[in-house]
Parts: C-alpha cells; structure tokens; sequence
C-alpha cells in the first residue's frame, strides 16, 4: 500500500479526520520554515480547500510549496480533497486544481472533518486504489 | 499611568487565521443591488398563495436571525477577542449580517405586496418557536455570560439555525423556481460557512489552553444547547413545512448541519448517517456546478494516472 500525505491549517479540520482515518501519515508543516516530509513511495495527498468566491487561493501555500518540488511530485498518485458545500461551486475546489496540475485523479471530496461514512469509503477506496495501482505497475 | 491607546496593526499578526479571514470576507463582499432579483417576479407568480405565504415567513425568520447576530451577537464577542485583529474581523462579520438581513428585504420589495410582508413580520413576531430560538441564543450573549458559551450558542446561529429556512430557496432553485434569489441565498450561504468556521477555530484555539474538567464542561453545554435548539427546530419546521410535505426532508437537513455546526466547533458528530440522507436534490442547489464524481464514490467510471508536468509557484494562482 502507498503512502498518505496531508495538510492541515491551524483549524484542525483535516487533522482530526486523520487520527480517526487511523493510518500511517506524513503531515505538511503549517510553518513555512518546518521540514517538509520527504515521501520515498507513492503517495495520496489530502488537501483542504481555502478558494475565495472566485476560486483563487484554492490550494495552501505550504501545500504549493510541497508540489514544487519534482521528487516530491513525482510520487503522488490521486488527491482527496476537503471543504465546504456551503462554498458552492468551489467546494473542494483544491482537489480539481491539484487533479489538473498534476495529471492525477480526485480520489474524494468531503466536507470539515468527515463523517464516518466518509472514513469508511477512504479506507476501502484506497485499498482498493492501491490494488488498482499495483496491477498497473506490473 | 495610563495604559496606552492600541492602533491596530496588520503587519505585526498573533493568529494569521485573522488575516485569513479577513481576507476570504473581504474578497467575497457583496450586496443584495449585484443579484437581478426582478428576473424572479413571473416565477413568483406561479408559486401557490400558500407557498407564498411560507417563503416570505421563512426569509422574515432568516431576517430576524440575521438581525441578532447583527446587532447583537457578533458586537458582543468583540470584548472577548483575543487579538485586536478578531475584533476587527467581528466588526466584519457584523456589519455583513446586516448586509443579509437588508436582502431580505429587497427580496420582498421586488417580489411581493406590502401587506404580505408586514403580515409576516407581525407573524415572526408572534411564532414560539422563531421567538424560542432566537431568546435561547440571546441569553447566552448577555453580558457577563462565558464567553466560549457565547461563541458555541454563535456557531449554532451560523452554521445551524439558518438552515430550516435556507432549505426552502434551495428546493425551489431545484424546481427552477426564484433562481435569483437563490443565488443570492447562496451568497448568504457561503459568509455564513466562513462566519461559522472563524467563530469555531477561535473557540478551539481557546479551548486548547484549558484544564480538561472545564473542556468537558463546555462540550457538554455545547451538546446540550444543540439538543434544546434542535427540539424546538423540529416544532418550528414541521409548523411551516407540513403543509407542503416537507419536513422530513427539511429534518434530514437539519441533522446534516447540527452535525457541520458541531464539527466547526471540533467536536464529532451527534446524528448517525442514515439521518442525514439529505435529498441530492438538495445537496446539488447548495452546490451547483461542483463536479460530483470521484473514484471512492465509485461514480467516477475511471481514471486517469498520469506523468507530472513542471510545476512553479507562478503557475498557481494565489
């Protein structure tokens, strides 16, 4: 099974549903002067939204700074992203962009800090993602 | 000797979650005159006298929520705020709540008789409910009441009370009816989400430095008051939506948002998932144009993985 990466500002939305996600997980540094992780496998990266009415400013700085990097990039396989319907047509907003920059698909979206059916439905998905991703790598 | 007078300072940050906000709520600012509400008049027309009669209660019922939290509720977390920045960012959330309850207000001035309007007034005047609600909100923001008490009663206004009324311009714009005026509900919407998140990370940030009996506390005053607003949000709902069919459908919704409005306030979630199936219908007016396919769903038919493609911090646009 491949890796896990997230980000998670200050409001602790996304790291709350990682400890109930309950697996392994390299957080981004809310500080831009923090160490960033250093995937050496594949990874899915989680990524809450924080789009204007526009749409700009979708992805988090630190979480821009992370892709920057082609090592980095270059591991990552799909996006889960995070938000708020209420924000309309940029719910989950960072998933598409990210999605689009990178060439990888948006795996899910879900609002805040997930549900548990939203937990459920990341935990067999990416079992399964990642049994998709070995065949293909075979 | 005097404490010094303190001119606020935005280059010199405590919680850059201040300047954050302040800038996605100045960024999203708007007014009811951008929104061309007179292109609803001839679907006005088509509603029933008691469909009406319902949408106009509904939106007083919003109007006077937005009221409170107006002139009363966000003024009255300003003493409590941490940073002179919050206190800044309140006077913003206040003013933008005014801002609400005047759309209301062109709402009914575009669309309906004078009389209808003044009628419903009088009725949000007169509706238990509507009146319960809003006074058990109110005596948390007495003065001299705890202020996290008063940011938890804040964070049920925003991001849970509102909801039995934004339902119904909601299940209207999904039968293609007052469209306009559900997009200028969304815009309503979308400040309150972001009024609900800023109120809810303030309260966590405060929580953080407290001893665990008082944290537990506080959450179990936050569980009880939802459990007292909700009692009466079930009555106030099946009031107004009975007659048309509906509450069921509004009670689902309403679930979904006590347990949004909880999890702003980082706590997990109080209703199950099977109560709180809302109509997709619904759920796709809240969020039109959202694309709703992903891989886990298992809606998306298939995917793509693809190479990477150079990546610079201009590409991006923030």
């Amino acid at each position: 099974m491949g890796g896990l990466v997230y980000f998670s500002s200050a409001s602790g939305n996304t790291a709350r549903f990682m400890t109930r996600l309950g697996l392994p997980a390299a957080r981004i540094p809310i500080a831009p002067a923090d160490e960033m992780p250093a995937p050496d496998r594949p990874y899915v990266l989680i990524c809450p939204t924080f789009a204007d009415g526009e749409g700009r400013g979708a992805v988090p700085k630190q979480v821009i700074r992370f892709l920057n990097d082609p090592d980095r990039r270059a591991l990552l396989r799909g996006v889960i992203a995070t938000g708020n319907r209420n924000f309309g047509a940029t719910f989950a907003l960072s998933g598409k962009v990210i999605s689009d920059k990178c060439n990888v698909p948006v795996l899910y979206r879900f609002e805040l800090s997930g549900t548990d059916l939203d937990i459920a439905r990341v935990q067999a998905g990416l079992e399964k993602f990642w049994g998709t991703e070995c065949l293909t790598m075979a | 000797m005097k404490t010094p007078l303190r001119a606020i300072n935005w280059n010199r940050l405590e919680d850059e979650k201040d300047l954050e906000v302040w800038n996605r709520l100045t960024v999203n600012f708007w007014l009811p005159e951008k929104v061309p509400l007179s292109n609803d008049v001839q679907s006005w027309a088509t509603l029933r006298p008691e469909e009406r009669e319902l949408t106009i209660r509904v939106f007083t019922g919003l109007t006077l929520l937005d009221t409170v939290q107006n002139t009363i509720g966000a003024p009255s977390m300003m003493p409590d705020a941490q940073t002179p920045h919050e206190e800044a960012v309140l006077s913003n959330i206040s003013f933008m709540e005014a801002v609400h309850a005047r759309s209301y207000s062109s709402i009914f001035s575009t669309l309906c008789l004078t009389k209808e309007v003044d009628e419903a007034f009088r009725w949000s005047e007169e509706n238990p409910h509507l009146q319960a609600k809003a006074r058990l909100i109110l005596e948390e923001y007495k003065a001299g009441s705890d202020p996290l008490k008063r940011k938890i009663a804040s964070v049920f206004l925003e991001s849970f009370l509102f909801y039995s009324g934004f339902y119904l311009p909601m299940y209207w714009s999904s039968r293609a009816k007052l469209t306009n005026t559900a997009d200028l509900i969304r815009l309503i919407i979308r400040d309150e989400a972001v009024h609900g998140y800023y109120i809810g990370y303030k309260y966590q940030r405060a929580l953080e430095k407290l001893p665990e009996a008082r944290r537990q506390e506080l959450k179990d005053f936050a569980f009880a008051l939802i459990f007292d607003l909700y009692d009466i949000e079930q009555k106030y709902t099946a009031e107004l939506y009975d007659g048309i069919g509906l509450t069921e459908d509004v009670k689902a919704f309403l679930h979904y948002n006590a347990n949004k409005a909880l999890q702003n306030l980082g706590y997990e979630a109080l209703f199950p998932p099977a109560a709180c199936e809302v109509n997709p219908a619904i759920m796709a007016a809240l969020s039109p144009d959202s694309e709703n396919h992903d891989f886990f769903s298992g809606s998306g038919s298939s995917y793509v993985i693809g190479k990477a493609v150079a990546t610079e911090d201009e590409d991006w646009d923030f």
